[in-house]
């Protein structure tokens, strides 16, 4: 798992440069970034409209237009849940109240210390095994409360959430 | 047992997602405990997914399989002789006679499941790039002629005729074409462009190189979606594999035509699965839907001639080259020819991808092959084509899947995906759904769309609230009809689809005593 450790405008300068010349570099310029530091900061805005010759408006809207492109940092783990029909019908939704309800966690935020964010996806292409989620970019299947419960208790854990033995 | 043990486990997302890293793990370390010889293959996932982990051996008899596997069982495996195919509580035989695999016609993903996805020599073993050796040898136009005459119609949703829109790149005069891989894979409830990804990448690949030696065109681009981080990285690997084996780059096999491939990630947007969408996308830019014409056939990428399809119409196309286009056209119905990857979803006991070909009818493929549902209760409902598809109630599950069949109920086959749910559904909400995710995913382009989803979700919270349900249902109907026929695209066009099925079938869920007052 990437560690976010903070925009650094050096090296985000240094992604810029290095990935400028590709055909249609906006896209992966901005995951590079947010790959990077987890979020990507408005500061980089004008660097970007000037090394792609392109209106501070027309990169902002893009940032913007992009549900992955984060504009604030995220926690240290990233749950990504799947919302859509198939995750519907075996019960994501109860999934997300669980997580309010046990944890007070809210869907599409940062929780308050600032450890874990949970995201909104639609589908993740797991949908015969929902609910379905992405823990730190890895995909966990027939999730339910439990899983989830032992994936909040590892968020303060420096160790991915699924590097270990909790999802038997 | 003779010589090293071959054991396959798959590296499937969905495999992975149910703990097959943590089995591969196990066996790994019980064959070192026990001082055995084996050798690990990571495969893709045969598509019995409720099956995964699923672990299969070489027998003198062919591959048998275990599943599902937990760390737990692996030891018992072991103490079974399953390196020789010993009897075990999770045995499931050999696998190619297993009743599920059996009942399929597994065109496109034959190999997905069985090769190591990212060896060439496997693949190549597999009857890998057969098609691409006869296309070297063809002229453009008679490739296109191969695709038109296997009646391959796009799997992305729309069903277009490939070859129609082959052929039109290829007569299209420009400098530079582009073939685009679109592996967006949006819909709910679908998954096959991901198994093929992660499962037999090289076809992917060989269909889009056939692709670029019928229209001229000499690079191609495949767009995944972000939410695939494991498809994208096993295709990245295969985009390199393929590169230093002498398949892409400027000279494809020798032959002196160029082709190279370069994979790009989506970015959580829905809409970017709309052709035009994507290719702004792939620009760089806000993924707004582009006004046709001009067809992207015609000024597509960077404003050149361009291929759109489907990771699954690619896919089929070295099938279509090797064994040539009537040994395609030969399955399904009408004009709906060839397979369709069925990915059956949801609430369901045996989800999974059953390749099939078209005409099967929903009941056989819910009930036979599904199982009903995973709940145990009752199917009520089933959404077919993603989340611009119909709601079916069980009265309909004698439709047979073919395109045309579909467009008659006012329905759409999409994508293949089928979803199932039990009878805690509420399509009421499931309606209300429809409009908040059209809201949510609009480009912004046209009014119906940005506006009418609002207005719709709006509308929807009243009637389920009970507030004046004759006029707001009213108001309901006129903006159905405003968002189907002035929309830009399917997005805004097709919304309506999901919502007006739910009103028609299943009418008692918008007729409810509101939450509120029935608790008093
Ligand atoms: C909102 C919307 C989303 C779409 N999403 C996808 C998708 O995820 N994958 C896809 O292949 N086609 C998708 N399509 C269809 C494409 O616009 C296009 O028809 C298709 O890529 C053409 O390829 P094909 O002819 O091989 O099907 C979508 C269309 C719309 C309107
Ligand atoms: S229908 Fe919706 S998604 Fe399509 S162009 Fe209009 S606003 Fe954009
Ligand atoms: S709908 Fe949740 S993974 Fe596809």
């Amino acid at each position: 798992m990437k560690r976010a450790t903070g925009w650094d405008d050096q090296v985000a300068s240094a992604i810029v440069g290095e990935l400028k010349g590709r055909d249609g570099a906006l896209l992966p310029i901005l995951h590079a970034l947010q790959e990077e530091f987890g979020y990507v900061d408005q500061r980089v805005v004008a660097e970007l409209a000037t090394a792609l010759n392109l209106s501070r408006a027309e990169v902002t809207g893009t940032i913007s237009f992009y549900h992955d492109f984060r504009a604030n940092p995220a926690g240290r783990h990233v749950i990504k849940i799947c919302r859509a029909e198939a995750c519907q019908s075996v019960g994501c939704e109860d999934l997300v109240a669980h997580l309010k309800r046990r944890h007070g966690l809210d869907v599409d935020a940062l929780s308050a210390d600032g450890l874990l964010t949970i995201e909104t996806v639609y589908c993740l292409g797991n949908c015969a095994l929902g609910p379905a989620i992405l823990a730190d970019g890895e995909p966990v299947g027939r999730v339910d409360a439990d899983t989830l419960d032992s994936l909040v208790a590892r968020a303060g854990s420096e160790r991915a959430l699924t590097d270990g033995e909790v999802l038997s | 047992m003779s010589g090293r043990a071959r054991v396959f486990i798959p590296a499937d997302s969905a495999a992975l997602s149910v703990g097959a890293e943590r089995v591969a793990r196990a066996i790994r370390g019980e064959a070192e405990a026990r001082g055995v010889d084996i050798e690990i293959v990571r495969t893709g996932s045969r598509g019995l997914l409720w099956l995964e982990p699923m672990v299969e051996v070489e027998t003198a008899d062919g591959r048998v399989g275990y599943g599902p596997i937990a760390p737990g069982d692996v030891a018992s495996l072991f103490a079974a002789g399953f390196l020789d195919g010993g009897a075990h509580g999770r045995s499931l035989g050999r696998i190619e006679v297993h009743p599920l695999i059996a009942r399929q016609t597994r065109l496109t993903f034959a190999r997905v499941g069985v090769i190591d996805p990212l060896s060439l020599d496997d693949y190549r073993a597999h009857g890998g790039f057969a098609g691409l050796d006869k296309a070297l040898a063809m002229p453009p136009a008679a490739i296109v002629e191969a695709v038109l005459q296997s009646g391959l119609r796009g799997r992305g949703g729309a069903g277009f005729p490939t070859g129609i829109k082959w052929r039109a790149v290829l007569g299209a005069e420009a400098p530079q074409k582009y073939v685009v891989c679109n592996a967006d894979e949006g819909d709910s409830g679908t998954f096959a462009d991901r198994m093929v990804m992660e499962g037999d990448p090289f076809m992917l690949i060989e269909g889009m190189i056939i692709a670029g030696l019928a229209s001229g065109a000499t690079k191609g681009f495949i767009y995944i979606r972000s939410e695939y981080p494991h498809a994208f990285a096993t295709f990245e690997k295969a985009i390199a594999t393929a590169r230093a084996g002498g398949y892409l780059g400027a000279s494809v096999r020798g032959s002196g035509r160029a082709f190279d491939i370069e994979a790009r990630l989506g970015a959580g947007a829905y809409v970017c699965g709309e052709e035009t969408s994507l290719l702004e996308s792939l620009e760089g830019k806000r993924g707004v839907v582009r006004a046709k014409p001009p067809i992207p056939a015609f000024q597509g990428l960077f404003g050149k001639p361009t291929i759109v399809n489907n990771v699954l119409s690619l896919a089929a196309v070295p099938f279509i080259l090797a064994e040539g286009p009537a040994a395609y056209a030969r399955f399904g119905v009408g004009r709906s020819l060839g397979t369709l990857p069925v990915q059956l979803a949801g609430n369901v006991k045996r989800g999974g991808l059953y390749e099939l070909p078209f005409g099967v009818t929903l009941r056989e493929v819910i009930f036979d092959i599904g199982g009903g549902t995973r709940s145990g209760r009752p199917a009520r409902a089933v959404q077919v084509g993603g989340p611009l598809g119909a709601y079916f109630p069980e009265r309909l599950f004698d439709t047979p899947l073919d395109y045309e069949a579909f467009a008659a109920l006012k329905g759409l086959l999409g994508h293949g995906g089928i979803v199932v749910f039990d009878d805690t559904v509420d399509l009421a909400a499931q309606a209300r759904f429809a409009f908040e995710f059209c809201a949510k995913e609009s480009c912004g382009k046209c009014t119906p769309c940005r506006i009418g989803a609002v207005r719709g979700r709006e509308t929807m919270d009243r009637i389920i609230a009970g507030e004046n349900r004759a006029e707001n249902r009213a108001v309901l109907d006129d903006l159905l009809v405003l968002m189907t026929d002035a929309s830009l695209c399917a997005m805004g066009g097709l919304t309506p689809v999901p919502v007006t099925s739910a009103l028609t079938h299943f009418p008692e869920d918008f007729e409810r005593a509101p939450l509120a007052a029935a608790a008093e």
